[in-house]
């Protein structure tokens, strides 16, 4: 009957000691060097309550770190990962049900061991699959995400040894025995044919065994000792990370701003301004580089990338948190590895914080720097006079407070003042929308929209200012904390059920992070999901059916922020256009680089072969067969992509609207 | 007192500078309604020549070796003691580098009233008015000027360069520098602007850029319209501050002042440091969205479009028009 | 070293400027004031010479609407004094006046080096730095955009049209008039200011206000268009055929 031999081969009664003992001495090694890395994370790093919900926490464990969802987007790399993943989690169990099997209760045989074996044997198929495609994308077709370092590439030899030496081990077993069951382990069947056709002797397998099997179990030993310092150690990180992850902040709101007990504010001036999960994150990434592949301003810039970011933290917590932890002093990080402009070009979009499949929090740790470079004034000139505008004007243009509701003044019917009577719908018009001379006219048409769908709404004029979302992302939390103060007094003397907002940056903010009890419970709209619920429900027309083939981009703060996918694409239907999707659309859709304060910075130099995200991305729509306009739903995504057309020459050729725009001309 | 206009020459290393002669045409203009004189000042080392194309009726010369070079308290010395000898009516400086460094000086420790900003000066016989021009160039003041010396120091714009030239050489007077011992300012060395690239003040068409070009980036689009022209590239303080052009390309106050035959102001406001270094173009267009921006006072032509559209525009109509 | 900057607050320009009823001057009541950005540069220096070589930096302010926040913000800059200045500002003021006040200042707290913005454009009767270094008998130098001190005396950089610039050397005490600061006028976050707000006070001196020498103009108002610009219509494409059509004419194309 098909058993399994515990020990088969192994001289007794050595053997399984010398295995037991050398293992579990390695595996006391691993945890100990793996304890002393970890703590350093709550040594040095700030606390933070990561506890709650541990069902949910779980889960998500279970979907990223096994069913590795997220590292399934790419495919190739995907699959190679998988095969890879969870050939050695069915090693693994392996080991463990076999243990279990030897010493416990004894089921690995008949059926159970057959399957038990056949699993085993595909798998180890399965992973050499892997090893090939692994081995293939590191030495012969490098991407550029990777880093092809010796630490990465030692790692894949080793594991690819262990496994081979494991499928050896097998093969010189059966050739031994040669059970009737040999088949139900097909790889090592066959690699047995080969020493069976040879005509080893028996005594020389039986060596070959012992050896093989010593060499499989010492390298196992190995590799739980060298584990904590290698790459490898993402197998631990990557499901804490994950278990720990950010539960009860929607991604729209940014973490407040920490304060030790004498009330002052800390800031990432240091390691020990960190929290304990940043520095967790920074020992979790495996430099996969998919965040830095997504990132606008790495693909338009160079050496700035939301990967090196994270890996120099990490450097810093490798190379100074011990004396740290022991009392020493704590390097500043930035101006040491991070420069100010790695810092500054994050347009907080969240594109990489999605992509990355340990759930690392890139935009957090680049809005925490900005915090700590605020206060210490390091802001270069441009961002420094607009901040000044918007603390003195409440707007970046600098322009008066009195100039914000002019671009209502030609509306024949004028837009009723919510800070003097009750209305339904407060429109918070937001200040692109308000001041620019490229926006205006789409506001307009926006208000004429609403008027026409006989909608009760208002607007504050003079009372509103900068709604701060962006501010905040700059790291300047004294402005916002103003800005917030501003517009919550003119709020509070308004009466209204709802808010909407034509600009996602506004909409993101209102929505997550001003205060519950200046919205009290009411609901924040954007306009595009207003207007189609406007257009569903028959308040507008869209009578004339528009026949163009476009495509739409999504708003960093509207789709991936905040998931709203389906009402501006359910708006263009319904204006009779065809929608044709770009190949980064959705939660994929590429920032225009305006988000994070960087519409207000200096644009630094480009790289000389890389384009400006923006360019990028309407290149992109003009690619797609057919397509003639590129709609949005942004103000500052409208001021954006019509430079870019204008400096890609691709003017004539391809169209930016915004929704509204398209809305008004269908209702012609 | 009497009815003679005292200027103040201003030279450095070896050139008079234009105010100068704007200044020269003003007090002309004063003298001859007032039946005045007009008396330039001229103080230096060895510098007698730089009198010979002044409009003035006589050149009082002050030849010291501590005047060789511009030094504000020896200039205010020498000044304070020629109003004190001659009670002029008048005491016109250059609002610049020089004029405004003792200008003050002088009300405060002669009691002297002064005038800033001024454009123009009418004279009605004896009755002299002033205009001024303030708070970047959006207010005007206008008023008669006290029945005593009054300083005043003058903007140029009023007057054209050639206005305040003469053919002949005027009478030149010598006259004994007061005591200019003990001068609590010296000057060490001067310094050169850097790396002379293209000299902008020699351009017969210059293409400007001000604020309204909003980013670094965007300069492309007018360098390529200054390409296609064959002209040159120019700025506002602004755009310089940023280093998005070098010193060189400086046109204002403290930088240079141009005369073009033409001068293609994109995004500039026109506020009165730049205006008035342009004064001297021949012709003067003006792109800016701002319809009520002061540039469109000194050009002859105007448009409110985007220079972001209109530039690209214009530079593809040149290059067509050139071309063929 | 002890540093006085005396500032000055100018009509906002982003706001229309209200002229009063009497057509002669600005109603100060209506203007939004603000700092005067030189002498925003002249805080800058003063505060960088202080972080670079000691010393302590005094700010004098007249009292207008924002003074006190212009105070916080130097203070929260580095400033080590804060004075207000109380006088009758809003029935009328010119350069000599607040000179005179400066002047007072001096003479009681006699600091070593005064730092000036070089203008101001709302001054219809010279700058402020040049009045006081005469009201003084200090030697003044203005157009100033890099100091450094010495032994009683500090070197500076004079800015001349074209770009040129001069090394002099001038003696202390003295009044310079700052063009530009060394680097641009740090940013000073909100929080900061908030902060300084709790712990910082603010002085006040009281002085007369004496207006002699300055001229009060009899009237004022915004520039009358006489020579303006013929604007071009149409679109962009038109505007260029225009542009073109005029450059021909010139002679450049």
């Amino acid at each position: 009957m098909p058993e399994r031999i515990d020990f088969w081969g192994i001289p007794q009664p050595w053997g399984p000691i010398l295995v037991y003992s050398i293992v579990s001495l390695a595996a006391i090694v691993f945890l100990v060097r793996f304890y002393r890395q970890a703590s350093l994370w709550w040594k040095v790093g700030r606390p933070e309550r990561r506890w709650n919900h541990p069902l949910l926490r779980l889960w998500n464990l279970v979907k990223v770190s096994i069913a590795q969802l997220r590292i399934l987007r790419q495919r190739y790399p995907g699959i190679m990962h998988l095969t890879l993943a969870w050939a050695y989690f069915v090693f693994f169990l392996g080991t463990a049900l076999a243990t279990i099997n030897g010493h416990f209760f004894k089921f690995l045989e008949g059926s159970p061991y057959l399957i038990y074996k056949f699993v085993l044997d595909i798998f180890t198929i399965v992973f050499m699959v892997g090893a090939v495609m692994a081995a293939f994308r590191r030495f012969v077709k490098k991407p550029d995400r990777l880093t092809l370092s010796p630490r990465y590439t030692w790692s894949l030899i080793f594991i690819i040894a262990i496994v081979i030496n494991g499928l050896l081990v097998e093969s010189f077993r059966l050739a031994i025995q040669k059970p009737d069951w040999a088949l139900w382990s097909p790889a090592g069947w066959a690699l047995a044919q080969l020493w069976i056709v040879t005509g080893i002797p028996q005594v020389v397998l039986q060596g070959l065994h012992v050896a093989f099997y010593t060499i499989h179990f010492l390298s196992v030993s190995a590799l739980f000792v060298i584990l904590p310092a290698s790459s490898l150690v993402h197998i631990v990180t990557g499901p804490l990370n994950a278990f720990f992850a950010e539960l009860d902040r929607p991604t729209g709101r940014l973490a407040a701003l920490p304060l030790n007990k004498q009330s002052e504010p800390i800031y990432a001036s240091t390691l020990r301004g960190l929290t304990w999960k940043q520095l967790l994150d920074a020992d979790t990434c495996t430099e996969c580089g998919r965040c830095q592949d997504v990132c606008p301003s790495y693909n338009a810039g160079g050496e700035i990338s939301p990967k090196l970011l994270v890996v120099k933290v990490r450097d810093a917590l490798r190379r100074d948190g011990r004396a740290i932890a022991a009392g020493g002093p704590s390097p500043l990080l930035v101006g040491d590895g991070i420069s100010e402009a790695m810092v500054w070009s994050c347009t907080t979009c969240g594109a990489c914080d999605q992509e990355c499949p340990v759930l690392i929090d890139h935009t957090g740790l680049a809005v925490d720097f900005r915090r700590y470079l605020v206060s210490e004034g390091k802001v270069e000139t441009r961002l420094s006079e607009t901040l000044a505008n918007l603390s003195r004007y409440g707007n970046s243009f600098g322009q008066s407070e009195r100039a914000r509701p002019r671009w209502a003044q030609s509306l024949p019917v004028k837009v009723r003042d919510a800070r003097k009577e009750a209305v339904e719908y407060l429109w918070f018009v937001g200040d692109y929308a308000s001041y620019n001379p490229q926006v205006t006219d789409v506001t307009r048409q926006t208000a004429e929209i609403f008027q026409k769908a006989g909608l009760d709404f208002g607007i504050l004029y003079e009372g509103e200012r900068n709604s701060g979302n962006d501010v905040r992302r700059v790291g300047e939390e004294g402005l916002f904390e103003f800005l917030v103060e501003k517009n919550t007094a003119a709020l509070g003397k308004c009466t209204f059920q709802k808010m909407i907002t034509c600009d996602p940056h506004t909409y993101n903010t209102l929505r997550n992070e001003y205060p519950a009890e200046v919205m009290g419970g009411r609901p924040v709209q954007h306009s595009s999901e207003l207007l189609q619920e406007l257009a569903a429900s028959g308040k507008i027309q869209l009578t004339k059916k528009l026949g163009y083939r476009v495509t739409y981009h999504d708003p960093c703060y509207l789709g991936r922020y905040n998931q709203v996918y389906a009402a501006p694409r359910e708006l263009i239907e319904a204006t009779g256009c065809t929608l044709v999707e770009m190949p980064r659309h959705g939660a994929q859709a590429l920032c225009c680089n305006a988000g994070g304060g960087r519409i207000w910075m200096d644009e630094g130099s480009l790289r000389e072969r890389s384009e400006r995200p923006s360019e990028s991305r309407v290149r992109e729509a003009a690619a797609l067969p057919g397509v003639e306009m590129l709609v949005v739903a942004c103000p500052k995504d409208l001021v954006m992509f019509r430079d870019a057309v204008k400096t890609t020459g691709l003017e004539g050729k391809l169209v930016v609207k915004e929704l509204a725009e398209l809305v008004g001309e269908s209702m012609a | 007192m009497n009815q003679e206009i005292l200027v103040l020459v201003e030279h450095l290393r070896g050139q008079v500078a234009d105010i100068t002669y704007i200044l020269l045409a003003q007090a002309r203009l004063v003298a001859q309604a007032s039946g005045g004189k007009v008396c330039a000042l001229l103080a230096g080392h060895g510098a007698e020549g730089l009198s010979r194309d002044l409009a003035a009726d006589q050149v009082l010369y002050v030849d010291h070796v501590a005047l060789q070079e511009f030094n504000g308290e020896a200039y205010t010395r020498l000044i304070a003691a020629v109003i004190a000898e001659r009670s002029p009516r008048l005491v016109l400086l250059g609002d610049t580098s020089v004029g405004a460094d003792i200008a003050s000086g002088l009300s405060a420790r002669l009691e002297l009233p002064l005038i800033s900003c001024c454009r123009t000066i009418k004279a009605e016989g004896s009755q002299l008015t002033f205009s001024s021009q303030i708070c970047g160039g959006k207010l005007m003041a206008e008023g008669p000027i006290p029945a005593q010396t009054t300083l005043v120091t003058m903007l140029p714009g009023g007057f054209r360069v050639e206005q305040g030239r003469s053919a002949h050489p005027p009478a030149v007077t010598r006259m004994e520098a007061p005591g200019l011992d003990g001068l609590r300012i010296t000057l060490k060395q001067y310094i050169e602007p850097k790396g002379e690239d293209v000299d902008i003040a020699r351009q017969p068409l210059l293409v400007g850029v001000g604020r309204g070009i909003q980013r670094q980036d965007n300069l492309e689009v007018a360098q390529e319209l200054a390409d296609a022209l064959g002209g040159v590239l120019c700025a506002t303080r602004p755009v310089v501050d940023q280093n998005w052009l070098p010193t060189s390309r400086l046109v204002g106050k403290s930088g240079k002042s141009v005369k073009p035959q033409v001068y293609l102001a994109l995004g500039i406001s026109g506020a009165p440091e730049h205006a008035e270094a342009i004064t001297g173009s021949e012709m003067i267009i003006a792109v800016n969205t701002d319809p009520t921006a002061p540039i469109f006072n000194v050009a002859r032509y105007g448009t409110t479009h985007d220079l972001l559209d209109l530039a690209p525009a214009l530079a593809d109509k040149v290059r067509q028009a050139k071309g063929g | 070293m002890k540093i006085l900057v005396p500032v000055q607050f100018v009509p906002d320009l982003v706001e229309e400027l209200v002229i009063d009823a009497g057509g002669d001057r600005l109603d100060p009541y209506s203007i939004r004031w603000k700092l005067n950005e030189f002498d925003e540069h002249a805080i800058e220096q003063a505060i960088l010479l202080k972080e670079k070589y000691g010393g302590q930096v005094t700010v004098l302010a007249p009292d207008f609407e924002g003074v006190e926040d212009a105070l916080y913000e130097a203070a929260a800059k580095g400033a080590d004094r804060l004075v207000r200045m109380c006088a009758d500002f809003y029935q009328g003021t010119n350069s000599h006046a607040l000179a005179r006040l400066f002047l007072s200042f001096v003479q009681q707290n006699k600091p070593d080096l005064v730092l000036a913005g070089v203008q101001a454009y709302s001054s219809l009767d010279g700058t402020v730095g040049c009045l006081l270094a005469g009201l003084l008998d200090w030697p003044y130098v203005g157009y100033v955009s890099c100091v450094k001190p010495g032994d009683q005396r500090v070197e500076v950089r004079k800015e001349y049209p074209g770009g040129l610039t001069a090394e002099l050397e001038v003696q202390l005490p003295a009044v310079l008039g700052i063009q530009a600061a060394e680097t641009p006028p740090r940013y000073v976050p909100i929080s900061r200011v908030r902060q300084v707000m709790k712990t910082s006070k603010i002085e006040e001196f009281n002085g007369d206000l004496d207006l002699m020498g300055g001229l009060a103009p009899e009237h004022m108002f915004p520039p009358q268009v006489a020579a303006r610009a013929a604007m071009l219509d149409g679109d962009v494409d038109q505007v260029a055929d225009q542009l073109v059509a005029i450059l021909r004419e010139q002679g450049v194309l």
